[in-house]
């Protein structure tokens, strides 16, 4: 319980440094909602290695800690809606079975954007807004596609250290 | 990467192609640009005069050649500022944190047609 408590604190600080990390590339800022979601790339390891739950509180501790550290309020609401729609999603697909972990982050990535969509277009009240949509789902089938990768590999050699050390 | 991935992307770049064909025919070309704050109006302003806009404390305007761009916002994110300039192709440039919404779209009325195709 101890071990898998601090493993997850790890897991969240990572998620925080990714997302500030992510702060300071200044690609893809044309659009509102746009990101790379390096963050996730913690939040999809969570999940492969422990569970939904455990996923879910690293996201949680994630957003609440980068919005208070570097964003506001308003950014705020739009992490929560994001991450919050792209876990159950990815909480979901995991659960069928069907999908490989590439398949599930690229899911992720796309709800992500989709539910940030949303919060936008109901902040806004302008539904003109979902004229970003097209460029938002691609963004999240290539941004979730690369992370997924990434954290398969990930979880292949966690795994492995993870048996070794269990035997020392 | 499974079978039901590929099915997975497939639909999603299927709904982005849809989006896509569906945003071309809502997008009409023009030359007055509205802006609505909170989603109410805030005012109607002509491309073809060159102007600088205050919107309430916390946005910019700029039109300037026929197109309107965001010149400067209060908040931190700097996304509409960053966003390309709208001209008379049509188009939207959205301010989040100021729920400002600048769009380009319609012509004068009075104003006649063919001034475009000059």
């Amino acid at each position: 319980m101890g071990r898998k408590t601090a493993y997850l604190g790890l897991f969240a600080a990572a998620a925080m440094l990714l997302g500030y990390v992510e702060s300071l590339i200044p690609v893809f800022v044309t659009v509102p909602g746009m990101k790379l979601g390096l963050a996730n790339l913690a939040v999809v390891l969570a999940l492969y290695l422990y569970g939904g739950r455990e996923a879910a509180a690293v996201s949680a501790v994630r957003i609440v800690l980068n919005a208070f550290l570097f964003g506001s309020l308003f950014s705020l609401a739009f992490s929560a809606a994001g991450g919050l729609i792209s876990l159950a999603v990815m909480i979901l697909l995991k659960r069928t079975g069907r999908f490989s972990i590439v398949g599930v982050s690229i899911a992720g990535g796309v709800f992500h954007n989709v539910g940030q969509l949303f919060v936008a277009s109901f902040v806004v009240s302008n539904f003109r807004i979902f004229y970003y949509l097209t460029v938002l789902l691609v963004a999240g089938v290539v941004t979730g596609a690369l992370i997924g990768v990434l954290a398969g590999e990930m979880e292949k050699r966690l795994k492995k250290i993870g048996k070794g050390s269990r035997k020392t | 990467m499974k079978k039901h991935d590929f099915l997975l992307v497939g639909i999603v770049l299927a709904a982005a192609l849809l989006f896509f064909l569906v945003r071309n025919m809502l997008i009409e070309p023009g030359n007055v640009l509205e802006i609505t704050v909170d989603g109410e109006a805030y005012g109607t302003y002509s491309l073809q005069e060159d102007q600088t806009i205050e919107i309430r404390d916390g946005n910019i305007c700029r039109i300037e050649g026929g197109e309107v761009s965001m010149i400067w916002a209060d908040c931190p994110d700097q996304l509409c500022v960053h966003q390309a300039s709208v001209g008379e192709h049509g188009g939207n440039i959205i301010c989040l944190p100021n729920r400002v919404v600048l769009s380009v779209g319609g012509y004068e009325e009075g104003a006649p047609v063919d001034t475009v195709a000059s």
